[in-house]
């Protein structure tokens, strides 16, 4: 890995025009850069257009403005290098488990074979041994979320979005696949760019937080989290450092959301 | 209550609830018999008490004979089964045809906003013809025999067929073909992996209307003009004011209907084995 960056969003514009026929402005000057084998933290107010900016990056999306690239090269479509785990279920549900984590491999021309034998060493891995040959609908939500994970991670990405993936989790599970996520990335040692609304979930995980404003976004500031790894999730929170960092984005936050606040009621 | 007796309780409960439905599933079929027996019954007394012209509704009786006359010696226009095969026939290949053209055009379009916003005006037009009425045409255009029937069974099943594939493709999940593209599949692997498995439960339950359209098809079509088929046998029956004949044609009619239906079913149970259980119709 030469590359500089594995993920720069350089002066980027995102905008749709909607329903009504005015032009919204999701993204504006936004600039962005992911190292290698980090793991960046967005955050931002709800709608700011931290969804999109993962869009941009997945080469699902185009930008209107500035440039989007990965390992220093333009995204022209979708990547092979760039996995994505989805904030709503997104595996297929007329596949049972095996069948969902052998999709990416199968569809890249992988023997069936081989692709097999990866997918249930990659089940294996994130706990779902015995569960096969069960269809989503069978498994709770903590499950489908590590369907999702093989999924994402039997394709060995270099750079990994995700969107929100735990958030429609409870408290306990949300925990478990947070530990689970950060063993998975340490061995994979991929670059990680993980959307949260939890502002202690981005703090616990990542290396770097960037803030996002509201709409337009740009990001506002970024906070390097030197919190030492290997971390503990469970214990972490109760740590003064982790205190003080997350009191001081959480403040970051609050004078965005205010300052939004001030300018729409003005 | 104690570990020990739980068990015993739950389980008693559960084999009073099996048996309870077991008692309302005979309480039904009695009820549904009783509904049959009264309704022919009394449809046979009407007749005999002179309440009702045999004349028009025809008679229970009479009907029954009917069928047997026509199993044991034919029908006025030849064997019984030969006119029910040529039905099936004509309405089982304007069903398959039209169903294959309707899940293809449907998908195609559903695929391709160019295609589907320049031919939908199109599409929109030809639907709003009725298409009883073009029977006619393709009775002048391709004769008494089969062909005409097919043309106008493809007909009915098309628009049907069509439709709810145009409609299961826009429906499907954007996040599954975000997910599938991503996980490296390309057009032709999004539509065989995410499209048409979403949209084959939109395009089952247009099956089921639509092997009702082909008989309906088929039947006019031998009604407008034929040489044999069930609808020429109860063209024949009208014309000799035979309404028993009438109505022993509906009931062969309808045994092929329903078996055509179960058929159907059965293969929908096949396809979508991944579902959630779907609240088991009771039948
Ligand atoms: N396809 C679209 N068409 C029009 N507006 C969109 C579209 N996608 C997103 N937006 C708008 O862009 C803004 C940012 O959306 P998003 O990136 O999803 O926000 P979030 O930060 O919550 O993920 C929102 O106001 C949303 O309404
Ligand atoms: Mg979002």
């Amino acid at each position: 890995m030469s590359a500089a960056t594995a993920v720069a969003l350089k002066n980027v514009a995102r905008r749709f025009v909607t329903p009504g026929g005015d032009v919204l402005s999701a993204l504006e000057n936004f600039d962005l850069t992911v190292a290698p084998g980090e793991f960046c933290a967005i955050v931002g107010p709800t709608g700011c257009g931290k969804s999109t900016t993962l869009g941009l990056v997945s080469g699902l999306a185009q930008p209107q403005g500035g440039t989007v690239t990965l390992f220093d090269a333009p995204v022209t479509g979708v990547d092979r290098r760039v996995g994505f785990v989805f904030q709503q279920d997104a595996v297929f549900p007329w596949r049972d488990v095996l069948g969902n984590v052998m999709a990416g491999p199968l569809f890249r021309g992988v023997p069936r074979a081989k692709a097999e034998a990866e997918a249930r060493d990659w089940i294996a891995r994130v706990g779902l041994t015995g569960f096969e040959q069960h269809h989503p609908h069978q498994l709770s939500g903590g499950m489908r979320k590590r369907v999702a994970l093989a999924q994402t991670f039997i394709n060995k990405p270099e750079v990994l979005l995700m969107d929100e993936p735990f958030s429609a989790l409870d408290v306990q599970t949300r925990e478990l696949m947070q530990e689970e996520l950060l063993s998975l990335w340490t061995q994979s040692g991929a670059a990680v760019l993980f959307v949260t609304h939890d502002l202690d979930e981005a703090i616990l995980l990542a290396d770097r937080v960037a803030v996002l404003t509201t709409r337009p976004a740009r990001v506002k500031s970024v906070h390097t989290i030197d919190l030492p790894r290997p971390r503990n999730i469970a214990t972490l929170r109760y740590d003064e450092r982790f205190v003080a960092i997350a009191r001081r984005l959480s403040d970051d936050l609050r004078d965005e959301v205010l300052r939004a606040r001030r300018e729409a009621t003005a | 209550m104690t570990d020990a007796t739980a068990p015993l309780a739950t389980e008693g409960r559960i084999e009073s609830l099996a048996e309870r439905q077991r008692r309302r599933w005979r309480m039904i079929i009695a009820l549904r018999l009783i509904v049959f027996v009264l309704f022919v019954g009394g449809w046979e007394l009407g007749v005999r008490a002179g309440w009702l012209d045999s004349f028009f509704f025809g008679q229970p009786s009479a009907i029954v004979d009917k069928l047997i006359d026509w199993i044991r010696n034919g029908t006025s226009i030849g064997p019984l089964w030969k006119q029910v095969w040529v039905t099936i026939y004509e309405a089982g290949a304007g069903f398959v045809i039209g169903s294959v053209l309707g899940v293809l055009c449907g998908i195609t379009l559903g695929r391709n906003q160019l295609l589907s916003d320049v031919f939908s005006i199109y599409i929109k037009i030809a639907n709003s013809i009725p298409r009883i009425v073009m029977g006619s045409i393709f009775i002048v255009a391709l004769g008494l025999g089969s062909p005409s029937k097919i043309a106008l069974a493809v007909v009915m099943v098309f628009f049907v067929v069509f439709g709810n594939a145009f409609q299961g493709v826009r429906e499907a999940d954007k996040n599954l073909i975000a997910n599938a593209r991503i996980l490296g599949a390309s057009d032709w692997q999004v539509t065989r992996a995410v499209i048409l498995p979403s949209a084959l439960s939109w395009i089952l339950a247009s099956l089921h209307v639509s092997f009702g359209f082909a008989l309906i098809g088929a039947i006019v079509g031998e009604f407008l003009g034929a040489r044999e088929g069930m609808g020429l046998l109860i063209a024949s029956a009208q014309g000799s004011f035979d309404s028993n004949g009438v109505f022993a044609a509906m009931i062969v009619i309808a045994v092929v209907a329903l078996c055509a239906e179960w058929i159907l079913t059965t293969i929908e149970k096949r396809l979508l084995t991944w579902r959630p259980e779907v609240s088991a119709a009771g039948e």
